[in-house]
């Protein structure tokens, strides 16, 4: 699946023609072509991070930018480490990160199941399922706060509808414990698409045999599921969770639109939190500080997941 | 070698094949609800549109779309009634509301930035990529691994985060707010993805072409052009869709550093109100027009869009 077999091949084939070089040597032509994508990303990524790298140790202001830049050392992170509201924005991103991987784990998985089955027409429901996924997550989750209104919402009359409770009641947007799960099932909404075609991919490429073998041998379905498809899917699902949890730790398009952090700051995620630091506070030494501490602190998690994922796949 | 699912002993049963389509039937239709009722609501009037019960059924209307494409002041009867004759269908409906069409509003313009910005940066965003996705697939490059890593890992970074310094940046170099700002933002973001997909598309053409070509006296640069361009065009076409749906739906970056001349579609559509409130009529026309290109594009992608979404790491 991880498509190093063809690098193999690629490194292991001598290569008898760069001797014979003709216009621009093989080296040059790498560096040629490579270089343009490398200063590019310099330019627009790497240099901006050490400028934020920079300013988290100031007590800059972006809004008062002819103010004297003081050097306050690891102040702006200590503070941040003994924010409570800092801490607050974590675990609302974590209880976000941890209920949609689940659900959209647990419903994609199950829907990739079924459509291995290969009914009649999957291709054409599997692509309608799909579609959700590729939309803009801000112009839908702004849409979406149409669907939840109380009164008008489509959402909450079907909800009234089927539970009996008056649709006035049901405030997805407005009510302080309902509001973390509007942006939770907006975003299983949007995205057990995504992981629903990793897991297709993963149980896709279950070889027949094995399955044929265990039938042989008289093993149940139940039990076929949980040694054969299950742990043989596992590295696709492993990988959707990656990416997933990747993003959802950034969420900000659509959790702006739909909640924009409230009410109060119930659904604030952290992206919610740097911009109100960052662009509304204006507090672009400490907010600089935050963002450096949220980029570690994904790149490390994905870096501990993608050797468990490695782990997973040798076996 | 390859057993058909009808000679297999494996294959599901009848009964298992229609529950599952039923259940994969339902889930579709239901995920599917919250579009159609967009595309329901720009066809609905404004008192329509907030009617409880919500209405299924209804007297179809393009008073959204009329909102949508101009802006409106409210006027007197009597200065209505001293008019001409309205001169279309949009005049005609916002005078009913006792209003006139003041003029055009900001969807067209920030809809044509959307476009420019969306094909601008995917174009060099492919162009880059296309390049270095060669260079890495068929050149021995030092430290290859880091480098592409290093060139996924930029992203890894949340948006806001990236946000401050470019704010920053851009203000000092009189970028803020401008299409070439944003195209450039959106290249550096659409590059990995360009490099890593297109990497995968050119380790699938046997090098062979490329040798036979040089061997007939073709330089490196010429093979490259005249051997691996034309076989790569589907996955170069597939990349560029995936760039462009990208730079098309993208808001974080779009809120934050523009706010007029250059500013797209994304965060322009949420803030069209009405009297009293949002005017969701207008939305949800705004949000039809700007979904269907992408509705067509996830069409056409359906066999590469597992590779797209994982960057290369899963293909089929």
């Amino acid at each position: 699946m991880l498509n190093r077999t063809a690098d193999s091949v690629a490194r292991a084939t001598p290569e008898p023609l760069a001797r014979k070089v003709r216009g621009i040597s093989d080296k040059g032509l790498a560096w040629l072509f490579i270089s343009p994508t490398i200063l590019l990303l310099l330019a627009i990524n790497i240099f901006p991070l050490f400028w934020a790298i920079y300013l988290s140790f100031t007590n800059y202001r972006a809004n008062r930018p002819n103010e004297v830049v003081k050097n306050v050392g690891l102040a702006n992170y200590k503070r941040i480490l003994g924010d409570q509201d800092i801490w607050i924005a974590m675990q609302t991103t974590a209880h976000f990160v941890f209920w949609t991987i689940l659900l959209q784990t647990l419903i994609g998985f199950t829907l990739a199941w079924l459509i291995d089955r290969k009914f009649r027409g999957h291709a054409f429901w599997t692509t309608i399922i799909l579609v959700p996924m590729m939309l803009s997550p801000a112009v839908v989750g702004n849409f979406w706060r149409f669907l939840y209104e109380p009164q008008i919402g489509l959402f909450a009359y079907a909800i009234s509808f089927v539970s009996g409770i008056p649709a006035t009641e049901i405030g997805m947007l407005s009510n302080v414990s309902l509001a973390p799960w509007s942006i939770i099932i907006v975003d299983t909404w949007m995205w057990t698409p995504y992981v629903m075609l990793i897991c297709l991919a993963g149980l896709r490429s279950i070889p027949e045999y094995i399955y044929e073998a265990a039938e042989v041998d008289r093993a149940s379905n139940w039990r076929q599921f949980w040694s054969i498809t299950l742990p043989m899917a596992l590295p696709f699902i492993m990988l959707a969770v990656l990416f997933r949890g990747i993003e959802n730790f950034k969420m900000f398009d659509m959790v702006n639109l739909l909640t924009g952090g409230g009410p109060g700051s119930t659904t604030e995620v952290a992206s919610i939190t740097l911009k109100r630091q960052a662009f509304e506070s204006w507090r672009t030494g400490y907010s600089s500080a935050f963002a450096i501490i949220l980029f570690v602190a994904v790149f490390g998690l994905a870096n501990i997941y993608v050797k468990a994922l490695n782990k997973v796949k040798q076996r | 070698m390859s057993l058909t699912s009808a000679h297999s002993v494996v294959a599901p049963s009848a009964t298992s094949k229609r529950v599952a389509g039923t259940i994969i039937v339902l889930y579709a239709l239901i995920s599917i609800v919250p579009l159609l009722w967009i595309f329901a609501t720009s066809f609905k009037t404004p008192p329509d549109s907030i009617a409880y019960p919500p209405k299924i059924l209804f007297q179809p209307s393009l008073e959204g779309y009329c909102n949508l494409f101009t802006t409106r002041t409210r006027q007197t009867p009597e200065y209505i009634n001293s008019l001409g004759p309205a001169t279309g269908f949009c005049d005609e409906t916002t005078r009913k509301r006792n209003m006139v069409i003041a003029g055009p509003s900001n969807f067209m313009p920030r809809f044509v930035n959307s476009l420019i910005i969306a094909f601008g940066s995917t174009f060099c965003a492919v162009f880059l990529g296309t390049l270095s996705a060669y260079g890495f697939s068929r050149f021995k490059v030092p430290l290859a691994d880091d480098l592409l890593f290093f060139i996924l890992s930029t992203r890894m970074m949340p948006p806001i985060a990236v946000a401050i310094p470019i704010y920053l940046m851009y203000r000092e170099l009189g970028l803020s707010d401008t299409a070439l700002g944003m195209i450039l933002l959106y290249t550096a973001v659409n590059v990995s993805l360009a490099v890593w997909l297109l990497k995968g598309f050119i380790d699938e053409i046997p090098r062979e072409y490329e040798e036979a070509a040089m061997i007939d006296g073709y330089t490196r640069l010429q093979a490259f052009w005249r051997t691996v361009l034309p076989q790569a065009t589907t996955g170069i076409a597939a990349t560029a869709i995936f760039c462009l749906i990208f730079a098309w739906n993208e808001y974080a970056f779009a809120a934050l550093l523009t706010s007029g001349t250059a500013q797209t579609a994304p965060p322009f559509i949420p803030t069209i109100i009405g009297e009293g409130g949002q005017d969701w009529p207008a939305v949800a026309a705004g949000t039809t027009i700007f979904l269907v290109p992408i509705l067509v594009f996830t069409i056409l992608l359906r066999k590469q869009l597992l590779r797209g979404i994982t960057f290369g790491a899963v293909r089929k």
